[in-house]
Parts: structure tokens; sequence; C-alpha cells
């Protein structure tokens, strides 16, 4: 395959989750996501009860891709920010460093400005981890001859095993 | 692209049914959904038009197990079949990890069916993925029907390689999990042997 796995540890995962700690409480916003740009999710900050946070990555990430489609059909590189407004929740979805996507759902109780002007800073930081991460899963990749722990030693039975 | 999560001990796979319209793709991964117990399963979501054509995707996430300790997901997307829909075919197959083509057995759809393998070639390689190298299942869908071609006809006409083949009724479950135990295969020993 050209493309790199993207590997996620512990600490990636845990300054993920204080950035967008910080966020959430800066912005006054209910929930923040932040995603890969195929659906999966990296780390989360709010309250997610009656959220299915699985199907909103997935959704997201085909929003985000079709709006990249569009971009490029009117020759532009990318449209980073999406906004879409409810009666009661406001989405606010970016792309973070070309390869993540943030998103911010937020209420009455903040404004599309103040999750703006906060994101804006949190893409930087959450960008510059996510670089890490890529430079890391890349150098790894080709340090690596063969093998991909934990599932290098995976044996025929253990995939069995899944379906049995 | 595989995601290795070890915050969460998990791995996270894609797999894309693809294939011509109407060939059966949305059926099995409802197939799918119907007979996996809720709690391995995600919500089963349809971005369909109002006559149940798929106008985006479908998209289901499920759960197999753990193997060493990470627990296994799979997220199961399929693409809108029909020809004027190739610019959404191209975008879900970012990140594809493992591809069942689905083949429509019946002979008028034989034509589908060739121009869809070479749609998909076409779009793995914008992508920049090698379609030899992307674990792929061929499934002969339909093999209920009067007008199905018989089986070497179509594996000589669709089969590109040495890749698992299934017979298959999607719409009464026949093949449905065979196929998608050998893509699974496919992609945790592709991920192995890296």
């Amino acid at each position: 395959m050209a493309v790199s796995d993207l590997v996620l540890l512990e600490a990636d995962h845990t300054r993920f989750a204080s950035i967008l700690d910080r966020l959430r409480h800066d912005a006054n916003a209910k929930v923040v996501f932040l995603i890969d740009k195929n659906g999966q999710q990296l780390a989360t900050a709010g309250d997610l009860t009656g959220l299915d946070p699985t199907s909103l990555a997935s959704l997201t990430a085909g929003n985000v891709a079709a709006t990249d489609g569009l971009a490029k059909l009117l020759g532009e590189r990318e449209f980073s920010i999406l906004f879409h407004e409810g009666e009661h929740d406001n989405l606010h979805i970016n792309v973070v460093a070309g390869k993540a996507i943030l998103v911010v759902i937020f209420d009455e109780r903040s404004s599309l400005g103040l999750v703006r002007l906060r994101v804006k800073k949190s893409t930087t930081e959450l960008g510059t981890i996510l670089d890490d991460i890529v430079a890391r899963s890349q150098a790894q990749r080709a340090s690596t001859v063969g093998s991909f722990a934990p599932f290098a030693e995976i044996t025929d039975d253990d995939i069995d095993a899944l379906f049995s | 692209m595989t995601f290795i999560n070890y915050a969460a001990r998990e791995i996270n796979c894609k797999i894309v049914y693809y294939g011509p319209g109407l060939c059966g793709k949305t059926t099995n991964i409802q197939f799918i959904f119907d007979k996996t117990g809720a709690g391995a399963k995600g919500k089963l979501i349809s971005l369909a038009t109002e006559s149940e054509r798929t106008l985006f995707f479908d998209f289901l996430p499920i759960e197999l197990g753990t193997i060493r300790g990470f627990r296994t997901r799979f997220h199961l997307y399929t693409v809108p079949g029909q020809v004027f829909y190739d610019a959404s075919r191209k975008l879900i197959l970012k990140g594809v990890d493992g591809i069942v083509f689905v083949a429509d057995s019946q002979e008028p759809r034989m034509d589908a069916n060739v121009e869809s393998i070479r749609n998909l070639k076409e779009n793995l390689a914008e992508h920049g993925y090698s379609f030899e190298k992307v674990p792929y299942v061929l499934q002969l869908n339909k093999r209920d029907l009067p007008t199905a071609v018989p089986v070497p006809e179509l594996v000589s006409a669709l089969r590109m390689g040495d890749e698992p083949v299934f017979e298959a009724v999607a719409s009464k479950g026949t093949g449905v999990f065979e196929t998608l135990k050998a893509v699974v295969k496919g992609v945790l020993v592709d991920l192995k042997s890296r």
C-alpha cells in the first residue's frame, strides 16, 4: 500500500485530549472531536451521552471528502472550514494540517465567532502533534522489516477465532 | 490505511464493497447488520435516494473480537454503483484496507461487471494504490437467478488473479459471511506481512 498506517500511542492521545479539553472549555462548546480524514476517531472531549461517535466520525469524514471534491472542481485546494447551523446545536468542522478533522458541537451558550477564534489556536497545536505522529509512523515503517508489532505474530488460528 | 490505536487498544480497518449498480452491495451489508449481535455493531447508515439507491455510501462499523489484546474493528462501506456517481466512489476508496467486489451473476450485467472492475482499478490507481496489493475478494452474487452465468465463465471473465471467489445469494445471506471472513483475513494477513 502506498499510504502508511497511522499509529496512535497513549502519549499522543493524552496530548490530543488535553488540547481538546481546553478548546471545549474556552469555546464553551458541548463536545469536541478529532478524527482522521478516513473517519476514525482520534480523541474527544465533552459529554458524549446520546451521541454516536463512530457514525458522527464517518459522516463527518464523508462530508469533508465530498467538500474537498467540490473544492477541486472549483480549482480550490480545499475548503478548510464547514459550518452547519441547526435549531439548537451547531457544527463547526475544520481540517487540521490536511490530515485530520476537528469537529466542535456547540449551542446558544457559545457563538460562531468564539468557536472560530479558539479553534484557530488549537488547530495549530494539533497540527504539530499530527505531523509528529505521521513522521514517526513513516520512520517506524521504514525501519521495521516485515513486521508491525503486535500484529506480526498473528496466526491463522487467531484470525479463525474471530469468526468462531 | 489501518489505524492502530494503542490508547484504546484497538485496530481499525476499512473494507469497501464495490461493484456495478444493483449488484447487492447494500444487501450484503444489510445482512451482516441483521445477523450481528447488538454489542458488536454500530448503526447502519445509508445515504440513499428515496428509491433506496445508494447516493453516497452505506456505513456499518462492526467489531469482531480481540487479537493479542487489541479489539478488531472493521468499518464496512459500500460505494454507489451507478456509473455517474464516480466522484463519490473515488472518495470512499480513500484509506481502504480491503475490497470486496460484488459481481452480478446475471448475463445482461456482464458488461457492467467488467466495466466496474476497470473503474475500480482506475480509482485505486488515482489514490496511489496498486490493485494487486490491496486484499481483494470476488463475490459472485445472485446465483439463484435463472439468467445467472455459469461460475467458470464468470471466474474466467472477472477473476483478476488468485483472489478468493465466493458464490452468494446476498438476499438470503448465502456466502455473505464467508466473503466477509475472507476479506478480513486478507486484511489481517496483509497487516502481519508488513
